[in-house]
Order: structure tokens, then C-alpha cells, then sequence
């Protein structure tokens, strides 16, 4: 059995026992690269120089007891959104081609010192806009399910990095799915934490008032580690949350006998593929199967929640990029004449097409005359959704429904008919809109084989509930292969 | 008949905070500085970096609400004003515009018809700008983040302002109250202090405002004055000739005592402010506040009020004294020191206004200290040093704030006290002055005056001059 079927887990245990090194999990992943990514796309930068010599320095920490965690040594990817030091960070824009931050974001500080090697930077949406991975200034990111189709987005890279055995972990950020939605595509689990969990500091913001970094992996037991591992209070980021229950693996039982599941009828209506619909009931009744009890219910709002989360991510985004002007970093257009003119050109020379398009939508919510039709109507719908789930946990501890109304598309199909696309975030927008914890899991394949993504929403804090259910799930399903065979991808 | 018209000024206050540190980083707020050395990802607007809030931006907004009689809002929050300019890194600068902290407070100023309440519309907390170097050399432009998020309160009174005089007494009140709190030393020229003045111009009787102009780049009370003077002119000459005054931002320029317009209505930028989503809001709990009250220093009119029970020295010394907490402060660690209010404020009244006056300096100038002022006094009082030795050791100590006792020690300023000496010198002068002795004698008080004098340089000022003047009268 080769060192890429193992989960990080799994990896970390053979390390720590002396039956793997770190050199030799770090080889295997980079030949993996090699071999692969020339196709798949996952990374945008592969941090080789050094990679040897870092390998050689946790190993020679685990041997010496001074790296203990579930994490040291094993090689994780990092979407190209979060900052690290000396390392190119693009956000997969031209706008930061050149970009070389001069310090190291909060929650990859935290991989690094758990002893965590990070392997490179993922590719993803330019500035996590997108659901395809297709918005990317590097190329799109293909499906390693099917290479015809996308790997979701906007963490599309980190996603198919996992599923594409190119690392053993990732790190995503979800502003409206971008974790569970690529993850679903990819047929790998991924958790969007409470909002305020993992510290922001130094993740290059879209919408700052629904962004969350939370880890992507190959199973539930590897993402309740990871963000056991990422998840701290950081006082450089006001929006942090000081929080004592961060044990994820705790919940890792296999025990859901009387757990309250609800069922949502708004999540199964029109627009929802059959097959995806069938796999997702199939896995609700896999957890009835458990003890755990059921119960449909309607959970008001739903068709609210798309166009309230695009007002919000746009207004906050059409601010958090004007800083991308061509002035203090980043691209600057060769030729202009003025202040003004070096504006112009550098930002529409710097950013693609979506981008523009959000902070138009943006600037224009937020416009005198327009800010009360538009923003403060949308921070009044995010304000009822999130009463809408209030009363809805007062009922149930999990809610259970589809990651996304079908599986991943063809390439190239998506970005014509932005409307569309956005309508495909349905299902997960609200849980950022609302601050709530969701993870995504492999509950099936459809009749192409490729993979469904079953999600399950905690209340603030439940992250354990959901952890407790999707573990549970698991079990219950067995172990779900990877794109290449059963060896790679999630167990 | 001509018509009468009335000016109308509300005025936009901004003043720079005296907090160590920058409003959402932990950077020196110090003035100079290399460029971009007292600057870090934050307040350069690096990608990924996020605000917080430093607590004390906070205390002195509210202390200064409290101040002035403002309501302080419990549930406040921080909004983005998005521009693009280059001294901006973020291009947006964090301010407050839906829920400032502090809203409808008073000062009372002064005025020839006595008190006059001037409405606080409200007070916002800001962040400063960076500031843009122009290398005309190279032809280019470089940017300074020193400056960037150095916190700022925006004080915005109601337009209650009637001319220059009450505009002036309105700008001292607000800067002696902040000097008191400590929030800043409002300096106008080092810009720590500057106002915009908001001016129109309407008919006596008629209640409808004019259109009103903003002036801005005001440095000084002077300026300030002026600017309202030509302003208030330039828009009753519009509107004598018929023409409408155009609601604009002005830029006042001193040096030619005219202004010139900036930007009008129709060019003013839309900020698209919406709330920061990266600054939770703020909620101030009663306990808190009730902390922050308790907290509130002294201010001048309680001052005065004790001074005139506590010192027994005039009203206007009083009046004077506490013009500037600096002042105050100094008066009254002296008096605490040696016990003599009535000398410690003669110190101030007299030579120390002088010397200010003399130096061009203001009150928060000062240097020498406390204990210093009142070891002179001691040396004084104890006729160690007799009054005019004084006043040379209090110029040395006021420019260079050194130890009165040692100054005296080594330049050897001591009055002699050797009666010998005394002696030898009033007999050597009476000899020496024979004419002066007649006049004396016959009745010229006057001289007694010169022949001190004399006996004073032959003892090179050295001596207590009451103790030469009884020696002469003894001898003659």
C-alpha cells in the first residue's frame, strides 16, 4: 500500500511509529505532482525549493518528541488566497501575480506549527469569485473525477489536490460554499467552520463578513483534526471568537441514536438533480438506520438567501479590492498617463471578468440612492434567515440536505450564464449569511460516476453535532474510493 | 436700504489623538520618523490584514463627549468611506457615519453678550491619512504611511456661529477642554488640531439658511478669521450682484488672503459608506460608562472655582493660570511643593508670561519643572539670592529647566552675607560719593536710591539690597 492511499491520520501514525518518514511522504507527494498536475491544475505554486530540507526538520522533530500533533509531517496545500511569507500569492489573479507577502496568515501559521508541511498553493476562482474554478488567471482546475468536468469552486485546487492524492489535506475558505461545494464535486469532505472559529488575519478578504477558512480532507476524522488544528482566537482579528470546544475529534463517536435531523423541504424542491436527491435521502436514511430521528420541516426563506448573499459579497467585496490599485503592490499597467489613468488600466488589465462584475454589482448596492433598497434589504433577509435557523435548531441538531442541486458540470459551461451558476449555491449560502458550520461529505455517484455531496448544517458552535453525524454516516457508507481507483481520494 | 446679513458658521473639528499607538495597529504614533518606518502590514493595507481597534481612540472620544455635554451612542459602530487616493492604502479610510459615539452635545463660549450654548452635532472616531511626497526633481510621487491610522475624533458642532470672534472663542474652548483630557495637544499649526469652516450667509429676520461653502486649509486662529471675514464678503457680494452662491469646497490661502474653489456639489464623490464588516460593533455598557465619568478630569471653570477658595491669589491670575492645563498643572505641583500660591503664581504671571511672550512659545511649551520653580523660590524666600539674581536664575532655568540650587552654587550668586565686606563697600561708596551723601543729607530721598545702586554693582548684585539700604541710612 503506498504512502498516497493513507489518510493524513493514518500518515501522521505510521511517521510517529517509524514506519513512514516525512521525506518520504513529501517525495511521494511531489512525484504525484509531477505526474498529474501538468493535467489537474490543483496548484498554482509548488513550494519544491527547500521542500527536502523542511521534510527533513519536522521529521527529525517528531523523532524527538517535539512534534506530537496529528498534523506533523504531514504535506497539506494551501489555497492561494492566504498569505505566506516569501511565498507567491495570487488569489489567481493577474492583479497579484507578483505578490510576495511579507508575513504569513494566522491559520497557516497555525498548520506550520503543528508541524504540518505545506506543499504549495492551490489553485482556485480569481479572489474565491466563482463556483469552478474556471474565473482562476492561471487556467481552470479539471475535475480528476472527469477532466471534462470542474472541480466546483471557489477552493476548486485544494478540492481536487485532496481527491487527486497531490496532498493529503488542504485548506479552503468558504464565503458561499466555496469549501463544501468543490468538495462535494471532488468526492472529499470539507468543513466552512462558525463564522469567527479560524482567524481571517491574513486571508486576502472577498466577503469579510461570511469568509471562513476550514480544511478540506479525505475523511471526517481528517478535517475534525485539521480544524482542531487551525481553529484558535487571534486577537488581530476582531471578528475571532475566544472558544473552549474546539476538540473536534471528540465527536468522532459513531453514535447518532437520538439525534434530532431535519429535513428541510425547501432543499429537495425543483432544481434539485434526482439522482443527487435519491443519494441524499439514501444517506438520511443510513442515520435513521443509527438511531438518529428524522423529521421534515420547512425552513422559510430559502429563495431569499442567493440574491441577499450576491448583494453582500459584492458590496463588501467591491471595498476589500480597492486596495488592489497598482500602486503600493501587485500589477501596475505599463503605460498610462496620471493618477487616474493608472487606476483605470491597472485594475481593468488586473482583474477578470467576474471580478469586475461583482464590484460593479457591488458599487452599485452600496451606491448613495441604492444603498437602502439594496444592502440594508439584504442584511434584513440575512438577518430573518438566521432567525429562520434559529428556530429551526431549536428543533433539530443537524440539518441534512443536498451540498449542491447536482454534480459537478462540464468545463467551459458555466461562466456564460453567471445567474445560473450563482443559483447553484442554493443550498450552502445561507450558512454563511447565517455564521453557521457545514460540512460536506461523499454520499454517492451518479449515473457518470461522479461524486454527491451530502451536507450537514450545525447551529453556532455545533460544529461536534455535525462532526458526530457525518462520522456516523461514514461508517455507515463505507469507504467511498477516489477518482483513480479505490486508493486515492476519500476512505 | 441696504440690506443687513447675518453669517452663519458650523464648523468641522478634526483632532489628532495623543495615543501611543495607531487606532487599529500597534505602530508608533510619533511625530517624524523615517518614512514608512512606523508603519506595518495594517496600516500600509497589505492583502489579508484586518483592524482592531485600539481601546484608548475609544476613552478619549467618549471623555470628550462627556466633555461636551454629548449623549454617547451604546451601540456604535465603525463604516467604510471608500475613495481612491494614493495616501489612503486600503482606498478606503475607516470612519463613522451611521452611529458615531458621541451626538447632540453644547459648549458654552463667552461672548460679548454673554454665555452662548454652540450645538455639538456629533463627534466620530477616523483614521488618519498617509501623506504624499511630490519629487518634483524625479517628477514623480512618493507616499509616507506614518501618518496612516493615526486615530483622529471629527468634532461637528451645529451651525450656531454667528462670526469669527465667537468662532475663535468656540475653537479655544474646544482646545483648552481636550488639553485638560489629555486627548491631544491641539495644535493647529503641527495640525493636530484643524477646522473647516461651513459658512453661509442669509438676511437678518430670515430663518431659511443661505447656501453654504466648506473653506478648508486653515492653520491658525488668524487664518481662521480671515477666511470668515472674506468669505462672509465674497458671498454677500454674490448675492448684492444678483447671483447665486455655489455650494462648493473652498481652499483658503493665507499668504494671498483669498480662497479659490476646490470642488463643487455636483463633483462630490459618493463614499458608498456601508458598516466595516472587519470592526464588530461597539457596545458601551452603563458600568463602563459610569467608569469613564468617574474618570473625567478637573475642568477649568471647577478649577477656578477651587482656586479662589483654595489660593488666595486674584481672579484674574486664576483666570489666566487656567487658561491652560499646562499652566495649571505647573501652578499647582509648585504650590504643593513650597506653599506659597501667591508667589508661584507671580512666577507665572510675571516673568514666565514674559518669557513666553518674548520666545513666541505657548503654554504647553514650557519646560522647566514643578520642583525647580519651587527651589527658586526657597533660594528667594530664604534670601539666599536676592530678587534680581532671581530673575536671571528663573531665565536660565526657563530656557534649559536646570537645578536652581546648583545653578547658584557654581556661578556663585549667593548674597554675601559676610557683614565685613557689606561694610567695606557702603563706607567705600559714601566716599566716593560725596555729592549723593549731601543731597541726602539735605533731604533728597532719591539719592539714597543711587548709593544702593553703587553698593549693589560693588558687590557684583551679590547683596540683599534691603539689608544695603538700612546699612547706608545707619551709616549716613
Amino acid at each position: 500500500m503506498g504512502l498516497l492511499e493513507l489518510t493524513a491520520l493514518e500518515l501522521s501514525g505510521k511517521i510517529k511509529d517509524g514506519e513512514a518518514t516525512v521525506m518520504e511522504a513529501a517525495a511521494a507527494v511531489l512525484e504525484r505532482i509531477k505526474e498529474k498536475d501538468s493535467i489537474y491544475r490543483c496548484y498554482i505554486t509548488v513550494d519544491e525549493d527547500g521542500l527536502m530540507e523542511r521534510a527533513a526538520k519536522i521529521q527529525g522533530k517528531i523523532e524527538r518528541g517535539e512534534l506530537t500533533g496529528p498534523f506533523a509531517g504531514v504535506p497539506v496545500a494551501v489555497k492561494d488566497n492566504m498569505c505566506t511569507k516569501g511565498m507567491l500569492t495570487t488569489c489567481a489573479s493577474k492583479m497579484l501575480g507578483n505578490f510576495i507577502p511579507t508575513y504569513t496568515a494566522e491559520a497557516v501559521l497555525r498548520l506550520e506549527e503543528a508541524g504540518a508541511l505545506v506543499i504549495g498553493k492551490t489553485n482556485m476562482d480569481e479572489f474565491a469569485m466563482g463556483s469552478t474554478t474556471e474565473t482562476s488567471a492561471y487556467g481552470e482546475t479539471k475535475n480528476p473525477w472527469d477532466t471534462g468536468k470542474v472541480p466546483g469552486g471557489s477552493s476548486g485546487g485544494s478540492a481536487a489536490a485532496v481527491a487527486a492524492g497531490e496532498c493529503f489535506a488542504a485548506l479552503g475558505s468558504d464565503t458561499g460554499g466555496s469549501i463544501r461545494q468543490p468538495a462535494s464535486f471532488c468526492g472529499v469532505v470539507g468543513i466552512k467552520p462558525t463564522y469567527g472559529t479560524v482567524s481571517r488575519y491574513g486571508l486576502i478578504a472577498y466577503g469579510s463578513s461570511l469568509d471562513q477558512i476550514g480544511p478540506i480532507g479525505k475523511d471526517v476524522a481528517d478535517c475534525a483534526a485539521l480544524l482542531e488544528t487551525i481553529a484558535s482566537y487571534d486577537k488581530k482579528d476582531s471578528t475571532s471568537l475566544k472558544r473552549e470546544d474546539t476538540d473536534f475529534t471528540s465527536a468522532l463517536t459513531d453514535d447518532v441514536n437520538g439525534m434530532k435531523i431535519g429535513i428541510p423541504r425547501e432543499y429537495f424542491g425543483d432544481g434539485l438533480d434526482g439522482e443527487v436527491r435519491e443519494a441524499v435521502l439514501n444517506a438520511a436514511r443510513a442515520l435513521e438506520g443509527k438511531g438518529a430521528i428524522l423529521e421534515e420541516f420547512d425552513l422559510s426563506l430559502v429563495e431569499y438567501a442567493i440574491p441577499a448573499y450576491y448583494t453582500i459579497a459584492a458590496a463588501e467585496a467591491s471595498s476589500n479590492l480597492e486596495r488592489f490599485d497598482g500602486i503600493k503592490y501587485g500589477y501596475r499597467t505599463a503605460d498610462y498617463e496620471g493618477l487616474h489613468q493608472m487606476y483605470k488600466k491597472s485594475r481593468s488589465e488586473g482583474f477578470g471578468a467576474e471580478v469586475k462584475r461583482r464590484i460593479m454589482l457591488g458599487s452599485f448596492v452600496l451606491s448613495s440612492g441604492y444603498y437602502d433598497a439594496y444592502y440594508l434589504k439584504a442584511l434584513k433577509v440575512k438577518a430573518l434567515i438566521k432567525k429562520a435557523f434559529d428556530d429551526a435548531f431549536a428543533k433539530y441538531d443537524v440539518i441534512l440536505g443536498p451540498t449542491a442541486p447536482t454534480t459537478a458540470p462540464v468545463l467551459g459551461k458555466s461562466l456564460a450564464d453567471p445567474i445560473k451558476m450563482y443559483l447553484g449555491d442554493i443550498y450552502t449560502v445561507s450558512m454563511n449569511l447565517a455564521g453557521l458550520p457545514g460540512i460536506s461529505l461523499p454520499c454517492g455517484r451518479d449515473s457518470g460516476g461522479m461524486p454527491i455531496g451530502l451536507q450537514l448544517i450545525g447551529d453556532c458552535f455545533k460544529e461536534k453535532n455535525i462532526i458526530r453525524a457525518a462520522y456516523a454516516y461514514e461508517k455507515a457508507r463505507g469507504p467511498f474510493g477516489g477518482p483513480e481507483g479505490a486508493e486515492m481520494g476519500a476512505k | 436700504m441696504k440690506k443687513q446679513y447675518e453669517t452663519v458658521i458650523g464648523l468641522e473639528v478634526h483632532v489628532e489623538l495623543a495615543t501611543k499607538t495607531k487606532i487599529f495597529c500597534a505602530c508608533s504614533t510619533a511625530f517624524g520618523g523615517a518614512p514608512n518606518t512606523h508603519t506595518c502590514p495594517v496600516c500600509t493595507g497589505m492583502p489579508g490584514t484586518l483592524p482592531v481597534l485600539n481601546k484608548q481612540v475609544l476613552e478619549y472620544a467618549v471623555a470628550v463627549g462627556l466633555a461636551m455635554n454629548c449623549e454617547i451612542t451604546r451601540y456604535c459602530k465603525f463604516d467604510r468611506k471608500n475613495y481612491f487616493y494614493p495616501d489612503n492604502p486600503q482606498n478606503y479610510q475607516i470612519s463613522q457615519l451611521y452611529l458615531p459615539i458621541c451626538r447632540n452635545g453644547y459648549v458654552e463660549i463667552e461672548t460679548e453678550e454673554g454665555k452662548k450654548k454652540v450645538g455639538i452635532h456629533e463627534i466620530h472616531m477616523e483614521e488618519d491619512a498617509g501623506k504624499l511626497i511630490h519629487d518634483e526633481w524625479e517628477g514623480c510621487s512618493l507616499v509616507d504611511y506614518n501618518r496612516s491610522g493615526v486615530p483622529l475624533i471629527e468634532i461637528v458642532s451645529e451651525p450656531d456661529m454667528r462670526d469669527a470672534k465667537e468662532v475663535i472663542a468656540y475653537l479655544e474652548k474646544l482646545r483648552m477642554m481636550i488639553q485638560y483630557l489629555g486627548a491631544s495637544d491641539c495644535k493647529l499649526q503641527e495640525g493636530s488640531m484643524r477646522a473647516d469652516v461651513n459658512l453661509s450667509v442669509r438676511e437678518v429676520g430670515t430663518e431659511a439658511f443661505g447656501t453654504r461653502t466648506e473653506m478648508k486649509n486653515l492653520n491658525s486662529f488668524r487664518a481662521i478669521s480671515r477666511a470668515i471675514e472674506g468669505e462672509r464678503e465674497r458671498q454677500i457680494e454674490l448675492l448684492e450682484a444678483g447671483n447665486a452662491v455655489i455650494q462648493e469646497t473652498r481652499r483658503w490661502d493665507d499668504a494671498k488672503g483669498e480662497s479659490y474653489a476646490m470642488r463643487s456639489k455636483e463633483d462630490a464623490q459618493d463614499y458608498r459608506y456601508f458598516p466595516d464588516p472587519d470592526l464588530p460593533p461597539i457596545e458601551v455598557d452603563e458600568s463602563w460608562l459610569e467608569e469613564m465619568k468617574a474618570k473625567q478630569p478637573e475642568f477649568r471653570e471647577g478649577k477656578m472655582k477651587r482656586y479662589k477658595e483654595e489660593y488666595d491669589i486674584p481672579e484674574y491670575d486664576i483666570e489666566i493660570i487656567t487658561a491652560s492645563k499646562c499652566m495649571a498643572d505647573l501652578f499647582e505641583e509648585t504650590v504643593k511643593l513650597c506653599g506659597q500660591p501667591k508667589k508661584v503664581s507671580n512666577w507665572l504671571m510675571v516673568e514666565t508670561l514674559r518669557l513666553l511672550k518674548e520666545r513666541g512659545m505657548e503654554p504647553e511649551d514650557i519646560r522647566f519643572s514643578p520642583s525647580n520653580l519651587a527651589k527658586l523660590i526657597r533660594l528667594a524666600d530664604e534670601k539666599v539670592i536676592n530678587s534680581s539674581v532671581a530673575k536671571e536664575v528663573f531665565e536660565a532655568m526657563f530656557d534649559n529647566d536646570m537645578d536652581p540650587e546648583k545653578y547658584v552654587e557654581e556661578k556663585g550668586l549667593k548674597t554675601v552675607c559676610d557683614e565685613g565686606a557689606l561694610k567695606k563697600a557702603v563706607e567705600e561708596v559714601i566716599a566716593a560719593n560725596p555729592k549723593s551723601v549731601e543731597d541726602y543729607r539735605n533731604g533728597k530721598e532719591k539719592a539714597i536710591g543711587f548709593l544702593v545702586g553703587q553698593t549693589m554693582k560693588a558687590m557684583k548684585g551679590k547683596a540683599d539690597p534691603g539689608k544695603v539700604n538700612e546699612m547706608l541710612r545707619g551709616m549716613l
